[in-house]
Parts: structure tokens; sequence; C-alpha cells
């Protein structure tokens, strides 16, 4: 689970990929999951910073989750890896 | 010297001006814009609304100093009047111009509210907007006189026929909003029923076709039946969306006399535009009444009638003499430009909702 | 960190920014949030009285109506409501417009004898539609009701019972007519322009058995042009004036139906309904100028009749509901699926129904499709709605839709919910229960041969 190198994020939760010109913005809690993602952070880690800062539970944001880290992957933010490459 | 601190003390008004989307198929906003800019009984300070974010206007900062994206019309009033009044906290509006014809019901709607607020408008009234409506068109011109083509609005294709056999072919056909196209049979009449009537619903218009030569005319009435602008233009070049990229300002007095005609039998309250032929027969037909100033403002300007300037005027309640005259054969070539804008003022405006 | 101290989740979005030039549906979004009704908290209602849950607000009806009345009394002498039971006939529904001074205006023989239950004297019925048995006409004309005749069959049926009887029963005629508006409403009634209508008269006043009350019409539904209703009014006008010249036979009453548009907005309309629908004053101006520039007498202008329904009900009604699940299309759009279906929300099918969360959100939203709960791919609620970032078990509002949705529903793979009204204080009442299993089951009878089977 990576973030492309070169993917800009601000603080106002814009994001701007070089490599195709394409802009996304984020909604405050989608900035702060990319920036934990950035920093090295695992589902699980995320998951638990989740649970304490927000009222929500465990199912609930898994599928969240998984939802939102299909959309960056469909967007092209993400690195492909090693398995989906071989794929 | 007393001349020179007179022009210094020139008033400053603060005005919001839609349609920056100086594009191929152009909003009038930015030549809105440079005709106030150019005012003489004013100074401005231009607020742009902007719908979307890559209108080019938001980005021309000698012309707009400031812009807020607004709701659009179709999210309703409450929700632009709830923006209008952030926005007139922050800036002081003292008028607004809008020139989309879709947000234009809200803004009628809206006036007496804004007025209330400090905001003027100088719209048409709701019932001058309702009746020269594309399908109100045949009405129209019976009530005030005016030559329009023979037109029907329909609601089922077989209608085509009879209609048909009293126009004969071809015949336009007509979208409630948008969209028109000629056809020469009843295959295709139909085909274009069913393509336009998918797209902005019913009803079709069928309209005469009139061969002759398109003339448009701009202008502004004072509402109590004077006209004080007309300016009469043909088209020179037509891209391939219809737009004029090409024009030429003609003397025709007829024209005028239509114009004139118009505005004192309908008393026109505020700018329009007329979409005229001139048939085979000598005789001028008015095709389409657009409620709000055209694209091709600023040719007005350039020949001496300044019309954004002085609706501004009349909008604010001051005597506004008419224009009596403009420059004969003077032409405008409209031409793109590309800018270099930063991301960060993209991004500013689509996550803020302001530059 | 106490719960009370974590921040409200709303799931993580990422948005592409599409750039591109305003687009004609573009982002319509219904932003504010609803979270009660008359000071009712809608978690609450949800709570007492389940999800789904329709809810009906009294006040909101009684300042509807008196915004109507009020319209049509400034501008007119003599004006008579009659509440359309087929808009909603909840028996409290109706109470509240017969408190309001609402005569029944029925099209059926349930419903007539809804309205008799109700308490509404017979002589403040109008009875009203195409199918009345004779035992229905039989019933009217001894309790002296209105009867509009809608076609020829029933004019002689009427003759034959006031013979047999010995009554003159009271009625009026139902005429259709171009009034420029489309679709022409031209199946109901005695048509104007090609003579019906005066034929239908000339055989009421020479048979001289019934008494020619009134002439009725009813031109459309959702009617967007008050201008229509003018020229209606007019037309009815006429004909009253060729009838009082011909036979020297004053009408007591015109009948203009109903058919005003509420605030709904038409699917395929660009603005919204609460801007451009035509309002009370609008209808009231068109008909009222209409028929006080007609020839009657100044001291002989007829009583004014009108049945509108959905107008009067619409914003009063609100359905209420929960979000069962969040999921994405093959496209990558967003689906929302409710607990409430096409099924009790019949107007879906007509109209862009305002929907608003029932919670607070942030300005973020999604495009979204609504779904309701039912199996079948019909169940659509809204094709397309900028929507917050609901969670499941949210709730949401259903915005205008007290007309029809509560008499045309249907009982499909599960049980239509509970009627709510809050009244003028602020407490809520059922009106109608839920259905359970033993509603539906009660009314089967199994044949004996079908009683068991071994699997």
């Amino acid at each position: 689970m990576k973030l492309k190198p070169n993917i800009a994020v601000s603080e106002s939760g814009f994001v701007f990929n070089p490599a195709t010109g394409e802009s996304f913005t984020l909604n405050p809690i989608g900035a702060e999951i990319i920036a934990k993602i950035h920093e090295g952070l695992d589902y699980s880690e995320i998951s638990e910073w989740v649970k304490k800062e927000y009222t929500t539970d465990e199912a609930t944001f898994e599928r969240d989750f998984n939802d939102f880290v299909g959309q960056l992957k469909i967007n092209g933010l993400f690195e492909k890896s090693k398995n989906e490459e071989k794929a | 010297m007393a001349f020179l601190r007179k022009a210094k003390m020139k008033r400053k008004l603060n005005i919001g001006v839609t349609a920056l989307n100086a594009i191929d198929s152009p909003g009038p906003g930015v030549p809105v814009i440079r005709a106030l800019r150019e005012a003489e009984s004013f100074d401005v300070n231009i607020i742009g609304l902007s719908y979307e974010s890559l209108e080019p206007g938001i980005y021309m900062h000698d012309l707009v100093n400031k812009t807020y994206h607004i709701p659009y019309p179709s999210s309703g009033m409450d929700a632009l009047m709830y923006r209008l009044n952030y926005i007139h906290e922050k800036e002081k509006l003292d008028v607004i111009i809008p020139n989309f014809d879709a947000e234009l019901f809200s803004f009628m709607k809206l006036s007496d509210k804004l007025k209330d607020m400090g905001i003027h408008t100088f719209l048409p009234t709701i019932p001058q907007f309702e009746e020269r409506h594309k399908h109100n068109l045949p009405e129209f011109g019976e009530k005030y006189g005016l030559n329009v083509p023979k037109s029907k609005a329909i609601y089922d294709p077989v209608e085509i026929q009879s209609i048909a056999g009293e126009y004969s072919y071809p015949i336009v056909v007509k979208g409630k909003f948008y969209d028109a196209s000629i056809a020469y049979n009843y295959e295709q009449a139909k085909s274009y029923y069913n393509k336009i009537s998918a797209k902005w619903g019913l009803p079709i218009i069928i309209q005469e076709f009139v061969h002759g030569t398109e003339f448009n005319v701009t202008g502004l009435g004072d509402g109590n039946g004077n006209t004080i602008a007309a300016v009469p233009m043909r088209k020179q070049y037509i891209t391939d969306k219809g737009k004029a990229w090409g024009g030429i300002t003609v003397d025709d007095k007829r024209m005028l006399d239509l114009t004139d005609k118009f505005i004192s039998q309908s008393k026109w309250r505020g700018a329009f535009e007329l979409e005229l032929i001139k048939a085979q027969d000598n005789e001028f037909y008015i095709l389409e009444i657009n409620p709000r100033i055209p694209a091709w403002i600023y040719l007005a300007v350039g020949v001496g009638q300044n019309i954004p300037e002085a609706l501004v005027n009349l909008a604010l309640g001051e005597k506004v003499y008419p224009f009596t005259s403009f420059d004969v054969g003077k032409m405008f070539i409209r031409y793109s430009w590309d800018m270099i804008v930063d991301r960060s003022e993209f991004e500013q405006i689509s996550v803020q909702g302001e530059l | 960190m106490s719960i009370s101290d974590k921040k409200r989740y709303e799931r993580p979005m990422i948005k592409k920014m599409e750039a591109g030039v305003p687009n004609k549906f573009g982002l319509r979004s219904e932003y504010t949030p609803m979270q009660e009704i008359d000071g009712v908290s809608i978690k609450q209602l949800l709570k007492d009285y389940g999800t789904p849950v329709f809810v009906l607000s009294e006040t909101t009806i009684r300042s509807t109506f008196q915004k109507a009345k009020k319209a049509f009394t400034t501008r007119y002498p003599k004006v008579q409501f009659a509440w359309s039971y087929k808009t909603n006939y909840l028996d409290a529904v109706c109470k509240v417009f017969h408190q309001e001074g609402s005569w029944a205006e029925v099209v059926s023989g349930f419903e007539y004898d809804k309205a008799i239950n109700n308490g509404v004297s017979g002589k403040k019925i109008i009875f009203n539609g195409p199918d009345k048995t004779e035992n229905d006409l039989v019933k009217a004309i001894n309790n002296e009701s209105l009867i509009h005749i809608d076609h020829l069959d029933e004019l002689y049926l009427l003759i034959e019972i006031a013979d047999k009887l010995n009554v003159r029963p009271k009625v009026a005629i139902r005429v259709n007519m171009d009034t420029g508006v489309y679709p022409m409403w031209d199946r109901f009634g005695f048509n104007y322009e090609n003579g019906q209508a005066w034929d239908a008269i000339n055989k009421i006043m020479r048979s001289g058995k019934m008494e020619l009350m009134g002439l009725h019409t009813h031109i459309g539904t959702f009617m967007l042009s008050p201008n229509a209703y003018a020229i209606a009014a007019s037309k009815l006008a006429d004909l009253a004036i060729s009838l009082e010249q011909k036979y020297n036979h004053k009408v007591k009453y015109i009948d203009m139906g109903g058919g005003f548009a509420s605030k709904n907005t038409l699917k395929g309309a660009y603005l919204p309904g609460t801007d451009t629908n035509p309002s009370f004053d609008d209808f009231a101006e068109s008909i009222t100028t209409a028929l006080l520039n007609a020839n009657f007498k100044s001291d002989e202008m007829p009583l004014l009749i009108l049945e509108t329904g959905r107008a009067l009900i619409d914003e009063a009604g609100y359905l209420l509901g929960t979000v069962i699940a969040n999921k994405r299309a093959s496209t990558g759009k967003r689906l929302t699926i409710m607990d409430i279906g096409v099924n009790i929300l019949f107007t879906a099918f007509w109209y862009d129904h305002k929907i608003t969360p029932a919670q607070p959100f942030t300005h973020y939203t999604e495009e979204t499709a609504i779904y309701g709960p039912l199996c079948m791919n019909i169940d659509v609620i809204r094709e397309n709605i900028n929507l917050p970032l609901l969670n499941k078990g949210d709730n949401m509002v259903v915005h205008y839709v007290g007309a029809y949705n509560m008499t045309q529903w249907m009982q499909f793979i599960t049980l239509r919910p509970k009627v709510v009204l809050i009244d003028t204080n602020g407490t809520p009442h059922v009106i109608r229960e839920n259905e359970t299993n033993e509603t539906i089951t009660s009314l089967e009878k199994t044949p004996q041969h079908l009683s068991s089977f071994n699997l």
C-alpha cells in the first residue's frame, strides 16, 4: 500500500498527479488517511487511529477503507504491488 | 483643475457579473466586464460569479477582482440566496448582471429581495420573460404586430404531417430550450423530433423555414417603452456551433424601427438580443428574442453604445439618455488566447470556491 | 477518549475534479439537514414508530389550506372547497379538511361511504367519476348529494332512477375542453368544442327529471399554466350563460375541479418546483378574473367550487427512512439503498423528490443513485442526486409526499408502514397502523386439499 512518490497532496485536501495532470479533492478524513498511508502506516494502524478519533466501528471502517483504497487504485494514485505487476 | 478632481471623484461600484466562460461558445461575462471597465460614469470593482472552476474569466485578474462560485440554478433560489448573502457580506455588491439564460428566472424572482439588501438588477419582468419564449413566439408576434415565422408547439410527431402541409418543407425542428435542425421531409422531421425531445423534453417547436440573411440586434429598453440603445450587426463568420466569430455593424432603418416597435410595444425592460432574418420578400422576421446581453456586446461598446454601463445606471435608478448613433461598418473579430495559470489558483477556486 | 469527544465519522472520499463547462443538470445539492418536523425530533419519530414511516404535519395542512382559501376568497365572493378524497383519504386527514370547512369530493362508492362515515352530510358530497353503480346513485340521490354526470349512459340511468323513485336528483355535468394544454383530458365528461356538453345540458333540461345545479370541469393534473384555468372558467361561464338565456335557469355553482401543481419537481424539469410552480394566488387570479369578467349579473355570481387535492396536502407529508447499505456500481458510481421503495413512494416515478439527510454532515458530497429495498429493477427513488456521505443507519427525509402515496401505495413483499400525524401542539398520533402478516393473510383462504404437504 504505497502512494506513487510524485503525488502532491496539499493541506486543503487537493491531490495532483503530475504524471497524468489529473486533480482530485479529498474530504478531511480522506486527507488524514492519505497522510497516514504516506507515513507508512498499515491498515490495522490506520484503523486503530480512526476508531480512536471517530465514532465508527471496525466493520464499517474496513468496508469504507477498502472502497477508498479501491478508488485510489482506480484513479492511478497507488504504486502497483509486486503481485499486481506480475498479474 | 476642477474637471480633474471631478474625474478622480468618480464613484466606485461593486458589480457582480456571471458567465465568465469565455470559451468557444462564449458567455457574455468577460465582454460585459470590459465594457464596465471602460465606463465613463463610474469605476468598478468586479466580482465574478462562476459555476465551474475552468471558466477563463476567473483567472483574468486584470478584469476580475475576485470570483466566487455560486450554486447552479437547478439547486433552487434558496441555495442561491444563501450564497449571495455570503458574497454580499464580503463585497457589498451594488449591482448584479446575470448573463445566462438558465439563471435569469431565479434572479428575476429574487430581484425584490436583492433590492432590499441594496443589490440592484435591471431585468425583464417575469411576464415579459415568459411571453417571448420560443414556443410562445407566434402569440408574441401577433400581440405586438411583429413578423415572426409561422410555428407551432407540438406534443406528438403525428402533428408534423398536418403542419408540413401548411408550411411546406423544409421546416425547422426546435427544442424547448436549445437545438434546432432543418428537416427536408417527414422522416427527417420525425427523427429530429425524437432526438430533440429525448434531450430537452416537450413541446417541440415546428417552425417555417425562412430563407434569407441573418442579422442580430442588441439593445436596451428602459421598461417604459423607450429605446436606450440598439445596434444591428450582420454575422460574417459563423462557427460550427452557430456562434458569430466575426460581425459588422450595419445601417438599416427598418431594423431599428422594428427594435423600437419591439421595445415600445412590450415595454421591454433590460438588455436583449433579437435574432432576425431578412427574407427573400425583403421583410424582417424575428426568429428568437434572447432576454439578456449577447456575447458580442463589446461591438456595441466599440461603436459608441456602452450598453452594460447604461444598464448599470438604469439599475441604480439614474436618468439615462438614449444613444442616438453608432459607427456603421465597424467589425468585431473574435480571437482566443491562452493564459498561463498556476495550479494553486485552480486548487483554490476548486476547494474554497473563491479566488 | 470518551465517545462524546470523538468526531462524527464520515467515510473517506476522493473525488476527481471534472473540469468542464456548466452542465444543464449540474450539481443539485440539497444541503440543509432536516432534523425535526414541527419541533418533533425525526430520530425520535423513527425510534417510536419504526422505519420507514409517513409523517403528516397538521399545522402545514391547515396553513396551506388557509393560504389557498385566502387566495380565492379575497378575489371572489362565494368560494367552497371540497376535499378530494382520492388524494389522501385517511380519515384523520379528511377530518382536518372538514374542520377547515371543506366538503367531500369522491369518485367511487367506497369513497362515498367513507365520507358519510366521516360525518359529512350527503348534501355536501360531490360524487364524480365514470363508475357509479345503480346502488351508489340511489344512495346519493336519497342523500341529496351532488352527482356529476360523466357520460350519457349515466345520464339515462339517472333519468330512469328518478322516474322509479319519483325524486329529482341534483346533478351537474362534467365538461372537458381544449385549454391549450397537453394532454387534453377528453376521456372524462362531455366535450365543449364539439357540442356534446351543450347537448347533455339540453337533454337534462328537456327531461325535466333532474335539477341541474352546476357545471364542472377538471382540466388535467399537475398543471403549470394558470392561464389554462382562465380559458376553462370562461368556457364554463359561456355554457352557464347560454343555459340561462335558453331556459331561464341559473346554475348554482361552477366547479373548477383541481389539478393545481404542488411544490414537487417534475422529472426533466431544470429548475426546482419550489421556485417555478404557480402559487395559489396565480391560479386564483386566473380563475376569478375569468369568472368576474363573464356576463353574470353581479348579484348572481355562481358559487365557485374547488376540488384541489395535491397542492393542499403534498407539502404536509414526509416519508422518513433509513440507509440500508452503500455500494458501488460496476461503473464506479455510488449507490445507496434505503428502506423506502416505490411501492410506498409511487410518486418517485414522476418527481425528482427532494431528499435531505436527517443528521448534520459536512459539505462533501457524492453523486449517488438512491434505490429502494424491493428486489426489482424499477425500484429507483432518485436516479441521480448529490448527497452528503451517508453511513449505514443514517436517516433521510423525503419531502412533499402527502398526495397520492397513501392511497396508491401497494403492499408488495413487505408490509406498509405507520402513518403519523403531528397535531398543532406538536404531539404525534398514529393515524394508520402498520400492516402485520395477519392483516394480509386474514383475507386469504386455503382450500382443504392444499392444507398440507411434505417436503
